[in-house]
């Protein structure tokens, strides 16, 4: 009795192994498959990279405004793609920062969190536009355990909205604060650089939005492209390089005070 | 009896087995390593291209020019050049069709992101646009009664 | 219609000076209890197979038990992931792509394996037991025997035979399977503490002695939740004997030798862990003021300053240098032994409170702060997965396991 149940177990199991083995080879071996790994995902010849030059930025944040309307970010999440901060050093060398609503609504109030700083102790006073690094070496991606973010072929890096599972790892694994949670789709968000518009030869929404030239959006493989002879020519800096990620937005005018 | 000892070896075989079958019909076909690397470019292939068909709203000036050509060029040969339309009318989408017509932003708030005066030293680049201080200028009033947007030298009647 | 907004982690983060917009406290409570959870799972396997591997037969009461209590762990150690993820329903996702880059693919794999080898372990200790229970049951009629001699006869998978030869093969298996689970249940708590130590973003995570204070402080963890439940079990069985034929009987003083007995040798591996544990994490405090990066400023403002009482006066001073004096005085007695043990598990959590939501407290932009508040009256789904009540099913869940599984497979004979 005993023993025909575990001939009965034994086969079926070796049954079921047998479907599974080649089951298993199909999915990793795929024609399909081996044939899109030599694929790339973006644009050919093709890395975007940006500029943003705080020279020209005066804080009236229309390029968040832009950002969020075009990207579906709920308007009044205090959760933003881009945002602009303010920084004001003073003599002593303190420096005040803010970015209330991410600078959504613009800088109009010279206080900073209630704080009035006596405008003679000013010494310097600047605006820094944020967005996705769109980094070379990207940690958000290396760390999701699903697959579910990725970097394009041509540089971008994007969130599968349908796959993330919403643990959190890419957003504590950015070190510029990027990520976050849709408030609607409860998965993780990202600026994409605005991959719909960039891939149709348009510019992003920030950088048409903006009126002063601050953000500029380029083909850093292209020589005859603006941003890739401003990278190539001028003195440009990234932000945190310490962390390895070689960040592909670049600052013209950083200050030692941004964070 | 023969040996019992890899019984459990057979229940996790088994239990493999299952979610390899189930794996198969969960997994989108077109996932897969799409680049260079299984670190950067472990993803659904399709995605891409769900990203690439996301609606463009803010349609540029150059759509609003087709209808609104005398606006448009008023604009353009005035100190707000440099300003998109569609940051004041709000963003295009499929405008006349939807939305038939688009909301404009005549606030007092719009204006005073570049207006207010903020007391920075002169190498901020905020200093180059002529302030107002919003609690001394006409405080409540909405800056259009008097200054027309299109073409700020000119002074609404 | 505007669909309802949630900004996760809106609700229990304030933020004071500058803080990055998309900044909040994402990983809350269930991300405490996560790693608090594993350690106490690898904890306890480690002490079950402390008898099994190296024949501390001083340990040989507990290790039954333990053994069958990192069973009741197991699926806790899963639930505050589940609880925490935005998209629970996807959570299985991670077995079927599982992107190897990130030390949280390895959860699914390292988890498998090792509940694998915990349930094989019991499933070769409890094998005799099985069978014996499929002939006692026989002749019982009730509908709850049969399906007690149906769930044996299941797990049993068949395999009858208990001549002394394949009992031996039994105590073999049971001895290679807890030497494999020593070093994989250090892998999965280890890798908890590399989830945690990898993320080169955070200032406060990212050491490479993350791993191994983890697995330190895990193993602390899971002996004193052992002791602690043999404690408990133990006078309830002492109680019941004083009910039952007063309070001088023989089987009361034999329980009440052999629990301090058990206790007096367990504190001993207790205390060896837990000096290891807070010399490493001594180490890393050390070397982080000492080398000054960037970075010390704000740590040195949230443990000094920010979270002083938390890490201190809670973590080091009442969690781990108070049970550590009161286990060291000589003469241990029960009920010094229970507030040590206590003491002790309320220090483990408090460093993975620490870990997660102090690694949190600072902003990236090395310029703010954020302070956290645990949601306590739950009024969304949110609010009750991430807050105290969600904990608080977490921490209940293996006791409410054990209470069923060990209807199947007693753990607490005196007599085994």
């Amino acid at each position: 009795m005993s023993c025909s149940r575990r001939k009965f177990l034994k086969s079926t199991l070796k049954g079921t192994l047998a479907a599974s083995v080649p089951l298993s080879a199909f999915r990793f071996l795929s024609p399909a498959e081996s044939r899109a790994a030599t694929e790339s995902t973006g644009t050919p010849g093709t890395r975007w990279g940006f500029i943003v030059d705080t020279n020209k930025c005066v804080g009236c944040g229309f390029c968040v405004k832009a950002c969020k309307k075009e990207n579906e970010v709920p308007y009044d999440a205090p959760v933003t793609r881009t945002w602009v901060e303010r920084y004001v050093v003073t003599r002593d060398g303190k420096d005040y920062i803010d970015s209330p609503m991410g600078g959504r609504d613009g800088f109009t109030d010279p206080k900073i969190r209630g704080e009035e700083i006596p405008p003679e102790e000013i010494t310097k006073a600047f605006f820094v536009p944020k967005l996705c690094n769109q980094c070379e070496n990207p940690p958000c991606v290396q760390v999701c355990p699903v697959g579910a973010t990725y970097q394009t072929g041509d540089g971008v890096v994007l969130v599968d909205r349908s796959w993330c599972i919403g643990c959190g790892y890419c957003i504590m694994a950015c070190p510029y604060g990027v990520r976050f949670f849709h408030p609607v789709y409860r998965v993780a968000e990202k600026c994409t650089f605005c991959y719909h518009r960039i891939s149709k030869g348009m510019k992003t929404a920030c950088v048409d939005a903006c009126p002063f030239g601050a953000r500029q959006i380029g083909n850093l493989l292209d020589p005859e492209d603006p941003v890739a002879q401003i990278v190539q020519t001028q003195r440009v800096a990234v932000l945190k390089d310490e962390y390895g990620t070689k960040p592909q937005v670049f600052y013209i005018g950083l200050d030692k005070n941004v964070r | 009896m023969k040996n019992h000892v890899l019984r459990p070896l057979w229940v996790v075989l088994g239990a493999i087995a299952l979610l390899l079958l189930v794996r198969y019909f969960m997994v989108p076909a077109d996932f897969g390593v799409h680049g260079e690397s299984f670190k950067l470019s472990f993803h659904r292939l399709s995605n891409v291209d769900d990203w690439r068909n996301f609606t463009v709203k803010y349609k540029g000036n150059t759509l609003c020019i087709e209808c609104h050509e005398e606006n448009v060029e008023a604009h353009a040969n005035s100190a707000h050049a440099i300003i998109q339309c569609e940051n004041c009318h709000g963003p295009a989408e499929n405008h006349p069709d939807n939305p038939e017509s688009l909301a404009l932003d005549t606030s007092r708030e719009l204006c005073l992101r570049c207006h207010a005066d903020l007391p920075y030293p002169s190498s901020t680049a905020r200093n180059q646009i002529p302030p107002i201080d919003p609690n001394k200028h006409n405080p409540g009033s909405a800056c259009v009664q008097c200054h027309n947007p299109h073409n700020p030298e000119l002074e609404v009647g | 219609m505007t669909p309802e907004l949630f900004v996760h982690g809106l609700e229990w983060t304030e933020k004071s000076l500058y803080v990055y917009p998309n900044e909040f406290i994402y990983w809350s409570i269930q991300i405490v209890m996560y790693p608090y959870m594993t350690g106490l799972v690898a904890g306890a396997f480690v002490l079950s197979s402390l008898y099994h591997v190296f024949g501390q037969q001083d340990l040989k009461d507990m290790a039954r038990f333990s053994l069958v209590f990192s069973l009741c762990l197991l699926p806790v150690a899963m639930m505050p992931l589940q609880f925490h993820l935005q998209q629970p329903l996807r959570g299985i996702e991670v077995m079927f792509t599982p992107h190897f880059t990130s030390a949280i693919a390895a959860f699914g794999i390292v988890f498998s394996t090792y509940a694998v080898i915990v349930m094989s372990e019991i499933w070769f200790v409890y094998r005799t037991y099985f069978v014996e229970q499929i002939g006692e049951l026989k002749n019982d009629t009730s509908a709850a025997g049969s399906i007690k001699r149906w769930i044996y006869i299941i797990l049993a998978l068949g395999a009858s035979d208990l001549s002394d030869k394949a009992v031996a093969k039994d105590k073999k298996a049971v001895k290679i399977l807890a030497g494999i689970g020593i070093p994989v249940a250090g892998f999965l708590h280890g890798y908890a503490g590399f989830i945690f130590g990898s993320v080169k973003a955070n200032a406060l995570w990212m050491s490479p002695l993350m791993p191994v204070i983890f697995i330190m402080s895990a193993v602390v963890s899971g002996i004193a939740l052992c002791m602690l439940t043999y404690i408990i079990i133990m006078e309830w069985k002492k109680f019941q004997a004083v009910l039952a034929r007063g309070k001088g009987d023989e089987t009361v003083l034999l329980l009440r030798g052999v629990e301090m007995d058990v206790m007096t040798k367990t504190a001993r591996y207790l205390i060896m862990f837990l000096v290891a544990a807070i010399s490493l994490e001594m180490l890393d405090l050390i070397f982080r003021g000492y080398t000054a990066m960037k970075s010390w400023d704000i740590l040195r403002s949230v443990m000094f300053h920010e979270d002083f009482v938390k890490i201190f006066v809670l973590q080091y001073g009442l969690g781990n240098l108070v049970p550590f004096i009161m286990l060291l005085i000589p003469g241990l007695t029960i009920r010094r032994t229970v507030i040590a043990l206590c003491l002790v598990l309320f220090g483990v959590f408090m460093m993975r409170w620490n870990v997660v939501i102090g690694g949190q407290a600072f902003s990236l932009s090395f310029a703010g702060f954020m302070h956290y508040h645990l949601p306590i009256i739950p009024h969304n789904l949110e609010t009750f997965k991430e807050g105290l009540f969600g904990a608080l099913t977490v921490a209940a869940t293996p006791f409410v396991l054990f209470w069923g599984i060990n209807k199947l497979l007693p753990s607490l004979d005196l007599k085994h």
